[in-house]
């Protein structure tokens, strides 16, 4: 007996939206699930004084410090490197062998696993460039991590500047350089920033990549060659040691809402820059 | 800048350019220095394929680590493709074009949870389920699976929905005006001519699986052995370098940088794959 | 006399294919210089040729000469960036950078370094010589984009003008504007010819007879002929000249 497609499409329908409907619970679950237990033990003061004995008690003052050094020194050298990357590609040359072995390398950046950038950050800049467990050593590391994002999203940002303001540019002679300067840059700017943003959310997350790069001190940083631990760090290691059970979830907690966040704010950016172009 | 002129811009532009191509080789130098001379000394066989992992006695074999990151990321495909393709084809054929709308910047949001806080809900949530119901130290293959089939959902879903949203109208079009529902549309025409995006993602999202570290260190067991039933404790090779890598030294610390060769050149290649993959979607167009 | 663009032989080819073939022009000073034909006969290629415009695009070649003050523009010594504050351009569609009125004008010589002072003054004389003045000198500071189409058109003619430059070439520069709008551009570009020497290509034959001096007709990449506006109009040497006048073909 054949089954009328009626009927195979309503069933269609009712596996396809139950397998998206599991999806969607399943992330909900997890974000509801850490703010419910997290909540409770965020406070100003959890945020803001310093942990205690090796942090079972106390609050987590040093991580939100390194968790804001990291990706600042991180986003510092990736943004220049990203955004000249992408002035170059889409201003400065055509589509020759030279572009494409350039975006090979951006491509394959993109897709190493931080496991990996931790190993090359401890044999580089830890032991090799002797900078030690340090703030630098994870800062130069993520940055490096977060290269490729910065690199994609500015050159769809320069890449959407009318082609008009360009020739307008030129005609009351302007040089390529100062047109990029006065005239590309500030146009795309919002699309920088919303790649910046999501490279920050990103680095506030990476653990693997941090740990074996900035280690894990809890001592409060005073200079980029201090070691320093990131919340997403000393949560991983509340949890593993089973320190402290509430204390992870409060640091959990405010881990979450961090990258979320910043990720709200770049979507949000890239919403606005949407609509003003339409 | 007056001094550099337009040459020297264009100069100093290019080898900015060039920065992500210089981190990218620096990186391969400094790892492959580390960890190939290990791999020929020893002996690739005896490497890859010994299942005896016993630092102090200068036994190298990663052998399990291998199978179990295979089992692993095999097992979270199984669960986070089928889902997370489905998921794709239900919001973007079955749903208004406004709720897609909502919903794909919303997992993608979701994509940002750092991977210590998968783990740690694998941990309190997933691992008494599995020890409870299933049996087994709950801290197993089938938990890292899970919990990892979940991490790439939002891959999966994003770059699926892309592929799809990138058919051409006119093939939905010529199907229906054929009398085909639209289940039959998706599942004949669409999701066919999708394909290739569909598949890189899928093979973005195995790169994604088996580069993971975290999360699996806390919910798959860690324990240095060939597994038998999914319910076994687990360490996938990312694991083992974690693990370690804190406080080995010589021909350790060596191996642990052979094995993150093995890794890197694994993921490359899934990587090359998938580009291949997306290429033959453009040039198909 | 001599003339102020001496055109010798200039060819264009873009990857190969000839877009403008051996074109011989002399350009009067402190005239207008009307350029008709039909599309794609080559008349914006050669107003572009003329402050080397054409070579932002890839696969661009030259051959012949272009004297300008009796200097040879592509001559590989010669300065384009100067060619281009000397030699003015108008587009067809208004594009209005975004940024404040004031910017928009003062962009071009800003680049030069001039002082604040100066600048204030250049931006009412611009707008002045523009028609447009009267129009926006309460709102200099407020984004040029909320500016209507022909306001945007003569806001890059004072845009052009505030570079002070000897030639302004304008391509189809009315093609999308209303007859007001047209009609102010026209009295401006009347009274500018005084002091500048001015090129315009047009797809309307008879804004060509109403304020250009001399008229050239180009014809698939080729100019036709050239003289007098009246002496086109009313008697063309070419018959060819006479159909497209006549609107035998268009």
């Amino acid at each position: 007996m054949r089954i009328p497609p009626r009927i195979t499409q309503l069933g269609a329908i009712l596996i396809l939206g139950s397998a998206t409907l599991l999806t969607l619970a399943v992330l909900a679950f997890i974000i509801v699930f850490v703010l419910e237990k997290g909540l409770p033990v965020l406070s100003l003061r959890f945020l803001f004084t310093n942990p205690q004995d090796m942090g079972r008690a106390g609050g987590i003052f040093p991580t939100l410090v390194g968790t804001a050094l990291l990706p600042l020194l991180a986003v510092a050298i990736a943004t220049p490197l990203g955004v000249g990357t992408a002035v170059f590609l889409t201003e400065y040359t055509r589509e020759s062998r030279v572009t494409n072995i350039i975006r090979f390398g951006t491509d394959c950046l993109a897709g190493i696993p931080s496991i990996i950038f931790g190993l090359f950050g401890f044999i580089f800049f830890v032991t090799t460039l002797r900078m030690g467990w340090s703030i630098a050593s994870g800062g130069l590391t993520l940055a490096f991590m977060i290269l490729p994002t910065i690199i994609r999203t500015s050159e769809e940002a320069v890449k959407a500047v009318p082609k008009s303001f360009r020739e307008v540019s030129f005609s009351l002679g302007a040089t390529r350089w100062q047109t990029v300067r006065k005239v590309i840059l500030p146009n795309a700017l919002p699309g920088i920033v919303t790649g910046v943003m999501l490279g920050v959310g990103r680095s506030i997350g990476e653990t693997a990549a941090v740990i074996f790069t900035a280690g894990s001190s809890l001592r409060m940083p005073t200079s980029l060659l201090d070691s320093t631990r990131t919340m997403a760090v000393h949560f991983y290691i509340l949890a593993r040691e089973g320190i402290s059970t509430e204390n992870a979830y409060g640091t959990a907690a405010a881990l979450v809402i961090a990258v979320l966040s910043v990720n709200l704010l770049a979507y949000w950016l890239m919403h606005r820059v949407m609509a003003k172009r339409s | 800048m007056k001094l550099i002129g337009e040459k020297g811009v264009r100069a100093i532009l290019l080898g900015i350019a060039f920065s992500a191509l210089s981190a990218l080789l620096l990186i391969a130098l400094f790892i492959m220095s580390e960890g190939l001379p290990f791999m020929f000394r020893y002996g690739l066989k005896g490497f890859l394929f010994s299942s005896e992992w016993q630092p102090q006695a200068g036994k190298f074999g990663i052998f399990p680590m291998v199978v179990a990151s295979l089992w692993v990321t095999l097992g979270a495909m199984a669960i986070g493709a089928p889902l997370g393709v489905a998921g794709a084809v239900f919001l973007t054929e079955f749903v208004p074009r406004a709720v897609m709308r909502v919903v794909k910047p919303t997992i993608e949001l979701l994509a940002g949870i750092p991977s210590v806080v998968y783990g740690f809900i694998g941990v309190i949530v997933l691992a008494p389920l599995i020890r409870g119901h299933l049996g087994g130290p709950g801290l197993s293959v089938l938990a890292g699976s899970v919990v990892l089939g979940i991490m790439i959902l939002p891959t999966v879903i994003s770059i699926s929905i892309d592929s799809i949203l990138a058919v051409p109208q006119s093939y939905r079009e010529g199907s229906l005006a054929l009398g085909a529902t639209t289940w039959q549309t998706v599942h004949m025409v669409t999701v066919k001519a999708a394909r290739s995006g569909i598949i890189a993602s899928i093979i973005l999202a195995m790169g994604r699986a088996i580069g993971e570290t975290m999360a699996v260190i806390m919910v798959a067991g860690n324990a240095v052995k060939i597994p038998h039933s999914p319910l076994d404790s687990v360490r996938t090779l990312t694991a083992n370098i974690a693990l370690e890598m804190g406080f080995a030294t010589g021909l350790h610390r060596q191996a642990l940088f052979a094995t993150g060769v093995v890794l890197f050149l694994v993921i490359m290649i899934l990587n090359v794959l998938a580009g291949l993959a997306i290429r033959k979607r453009v040039g198909k167009k | 006399m001599n003339p102020k663009i001496d055109i010798q032989g200039l060819s264009v080819y873009f990857n190969r294919v000839p877009y403008l073939r051996s074109v011989h022009l002399a350009v009067p000073a402190n005239r207008i210089l009307g350029i008709i034909g039909p599309s794609g006969s080559g008349k914006t290629t050669f107003l572009r040729a003329l402050n080397r415009m054409n070579e932002l695009e890839p696969g661009s070649h030259v051959e012949g000469s272009a004297l300008l003050d009796g200097q040879d523009i592509y001559h590989p010594q010669y300065d384009v960036v100067g060619l281009r504050k000397k030699v003015g351009m108008v587009f067809a569609l208004p594009v209005a950078l975004p940024m404040s009125i004031y910017d928009n004008v003062v962009y071009g010589p800003r680049l030069s370094g001039n002082q604040r002072h100066r600048l204030d003054e250049l931006v009412e004389t611009s707008l002045k010589a523009a028609f447009l003045w009267d129009e926006v000198k309460d709102r200099l500071k407020t984004s040029a984009l909320r500016l209507s189409g022909g306001q945007q058109q003569r806001l890059c003619l004072a845009r052009t003008l505030a570079l002070e430059p000897e030639v302004i070439l304008l391509d189809e520069p009315c093609s999308g504007l209303d007859p007001i709008s047209t009609a102010k551009i026209e009295e401006a570009l009347t009274l500018l010819k005084e002091r500048y020497t001015i090129i315009l290509v047009t797809n309307n034959t008879k804004q060509a007879a109403r304020i250009s001096n001399e008229t050239a007709f180009f014809l698939m990449g080729e100019m036709v002929e050239a003289g007098p506006t009246e002496r086109i109009f009313t008697g063309p040497s070419d018959k060819r000249t006479n159909d497209y006048i006549t609107g035998r073909f268009g």
